[in-house]
């Protein structure tokens, strides 16, 4: 039987561009060029090479967002992915976690699976709780956070390094999982594998498609509120010194860390 | 007064700082009723009561060591059904904001995650949160369900305030779920003996310009020198020069010190996303162009290998 593995990946605004808020104190998705999380390209490399690693399987991303978030899509079909479902509804802007875990528990649902990857955290919200949620939707095991992962024999297992300890974790499929940067690097799309991207299936939904209610997702939908935004002041540049040789560098910062009362 | 859940990260009854510092801010929306899970409760309670308890919550089980998240879930699920708390307060590990995360849900409550503050609003808990790797600070509250917020470390100076801290036993069922995934071996982490990297007021860290593993002993002795914890870019630890737990930035951890030592490192957003609220920055590169420098209130353009040893000798007579 074919192991049916959906990964959730997020268009995000580039974090080397000048991200903002609207004025309605969501993330800006326009302002700045987007693209597939980085650290959703770990787990779709995870999610390949469990891929690989099975007799048969089938590798679908799940993506919810704008209109230009097919491209987040189109990377994850270029590195090797064999479909995509994109979950795009005007009344999803400004969704918040809850929403969102919502919104693609529905799309996993009904798109059919054994195993969910997803990434550490999204890089522009970074709350990395989507995974969490999803299991407790789904009511699966969740076997988060891995550095290492891997499936036999329905059982997938992991090892999560925490900050006190480092733990082998094991559950039963289907269950959902998250990786870390630490997983091993993604690979980059051959011009092969951007080229065969072109031709695979991108199925689109709304919410009607999902049974949500608009009143459910959404900025109306939202179950936390933005009061107030406020660009924190860029940081004044300090002295800048050269090191002249002779320790002069190093005596100079020293003398700078005892002004500060730091020695 | 409404009481105000904090759960309790501890290790074996030890209470980790950050929790000390939950309490404190709990008291600014409530009487702090502490959760705490697992073995050590005669140890911690003590702790939790002299920094404002009023109520001790406690269960333990072997669950909650043998098998992730859930289990917590599903005791702190239990306490909310018995104090109808006005918030749930978790501290921001990577375990705090799953719990978090999965309570959230079961509750029906909005969530707010890496709070820096928590203050009491007319409307509930007002969370101040850093966006866009720290280039943002916004204000938050949650409009549905019983706030969840988790806190990050070095929030608040936690301040002593003895209250009663009735050691209570709280009755938890597990649901199904609870014993989804097993932890089937648990090696713990090696302490380096120098402090908390999230929780230290000085900071020294190495990238990519140390040029090896073994070089980084030049970091570690001029954090000893300052009493630091030691830090490193991902660069650094991808390379393998040092442990992933060290890991400053957006995939690791967030340092908010009085002071931070960049020492070879260029200053990526990435970086900068989980250091540039420090208090005092300084760094030392050999390229005057590296990013770094925007953020500097001191900096010194010049070879990490002349300028870290001599710095260290120089601190080191400063103090003797
Ligand atoms: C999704 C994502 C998440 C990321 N998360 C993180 C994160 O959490 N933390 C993080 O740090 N990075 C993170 N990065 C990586 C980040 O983009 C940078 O690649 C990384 O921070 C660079 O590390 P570095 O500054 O040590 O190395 P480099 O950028 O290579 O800089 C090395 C510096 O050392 C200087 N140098 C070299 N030799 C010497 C010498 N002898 N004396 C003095 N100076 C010297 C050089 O001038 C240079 O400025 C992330 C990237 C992505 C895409
Ligand atoms: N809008 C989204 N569409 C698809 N996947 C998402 C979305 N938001 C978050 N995810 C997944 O959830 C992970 C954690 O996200 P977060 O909790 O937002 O930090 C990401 O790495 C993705 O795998």
């Amino acid at each position: 039987m074919s192991l049916r593995i959906v990964v959730c990946v997020k268009y995000v605004p580039d974090a080397t561009g000048d991200r903002r808020f609207t004025e309605d104190l969501v993330t800006d998705r326009e302002s700045v060029d987007g693209l597939l999380s980085e650290l959703d390209e770990y787990a779709v490399e995870q999610a390949l090479q469990i891929a690989g690693s099975a007799d048969d399987a089938e590798v679908t991303v799940v993506t919810m967002g704008p209109a230009d978030a097919t491209d987040a899509l189109r990377k994850a079909l270029s590195m090797g992915a064999d479909k995509a479902v994109h979950v795009e509804d005007d009344d999803l802007v400004g969704t918040d976690a809850p929403g969102t875990s919502l919104v693609l528990a529905r799309a996993i649902e009904k798109t059919g699976y054994d195993l969910v990857v997803c990434g550490m955290a999204s890089t522009d919200g970074t709350m990395g709780v989507l995974p969490a949620m999803l299991a407790e939707r789904l009511g699966v095991p969740q076997v988060t956070l891995l550095s290492e992962v891997s499936v036999a024999d329905g059982l997938v297992t992991g090892r999560r390094d925490g900050d006190t300890a480092s733990e082998q974790l094991q559950a039963a499929l289907p269950a959902v999982v998250s990786v870390t940067d630490q997983s091993g690097e993604a690979r980059y799309p051959s011009f092969k594998g951007i080229m065969a991207a072109k031709k695979k299936p991108v199925e689109t939904l709304d919410l009607e498609d999902l049974e949500i209610d608009a009143a459910e997702a959404g900025l109306e939908g939202a179950w936390t509120t933005v009061e107030e935004a406020v660009e924190r002041p860029a940081r004044t540049k300090g002295e800048v010194v050269e090191d002249e040789g002779e320790g002069e560098g190093a005596k100079q910062l020293a003398g700078f860390l005892a002004d500060r009362k730091f020695i | 007064m409404a009481e105000v859940l904090v759960h309790v990260d501890h290790v074996d009854g030890a209470v980790r700082k950050p929790t000390l510092e939950l309490l404190t801010l709990a008291r600014r929306l409530g009487d702090p009723v502490a959760v705490f899970l697992g073995a050590g409760a005669d140890t911690a309670a003590p702790v939790l009561a002299e920094y404002g308890a009023v109520r001790v919550l406690t269960a333990d089980a072997p669950e909650f060591a043998d098998y992730l998240v859930v289990p917590k879930v599903d005791a702190l699920q239990a306490a909310v059904s018995l104090v109808s708390p006005a918030a749930v307060l978790v501290p921001s590990s990577a375990e705090g904001k799953e719990i978090a995360a999965r309570l959230a849900v079961r509750l029906g409550s909005g969530i707010i995650t890496d709070a820096v503050d928590v203050t009491a609003g007319d409307e509930g808990p007002v969370a101040t949160q850093s966006a866009f790797a720290a280039s943002f600070t916004t204000r938050s509250r949650v409009t549905r369900g019983t706030p969840v917020i988790t806190v990050k470390p070095n929030s608040a100076a936690p301040e002593a305030a003895p209250a009663a801290g009735t050691v209570e036993p709280l009755a938890v069922t597990f649901g199904a779920l609870a014993t989804g995934t097993r932890v089937t071996a648990r090696t713990a982490r090696e302490s380096t003996g120098r402090p908390e990297l999230t929780e230290a007021a000085i900071v020294v860290s190495g990238g990519r310009g140390l040029n090896g593993a073994e070089n980084f002993p030049l970091i570690e002795a001029l954090a000893d020198s300052l009493g630091a914890a030691v830090g490193a870019s991902r660069a650094a630890v991808d390379a393998g020069w040092y442990p992933h737990s060290a890991q400053v930035g957006q995939t690791g951890k967030t340092v908010s010190p009085q002071l931070y030592i960049a020492v070879g490192i260029s200053g990526a957003i990435q970086h900068r996303a989980g250091m540039q609220t420090s208090k005092t920055i300084v760094a030392v590169n050999k390229d005057e162009e590296a990013p770094i420098f925007e953020l500097v209130d001191f900096g010194v353009v010049g070879d990490l290998f002349e300028v870290v040893p001599a710095l260290t000798e120089e601190i080191k007579a400063r103090k003797a």
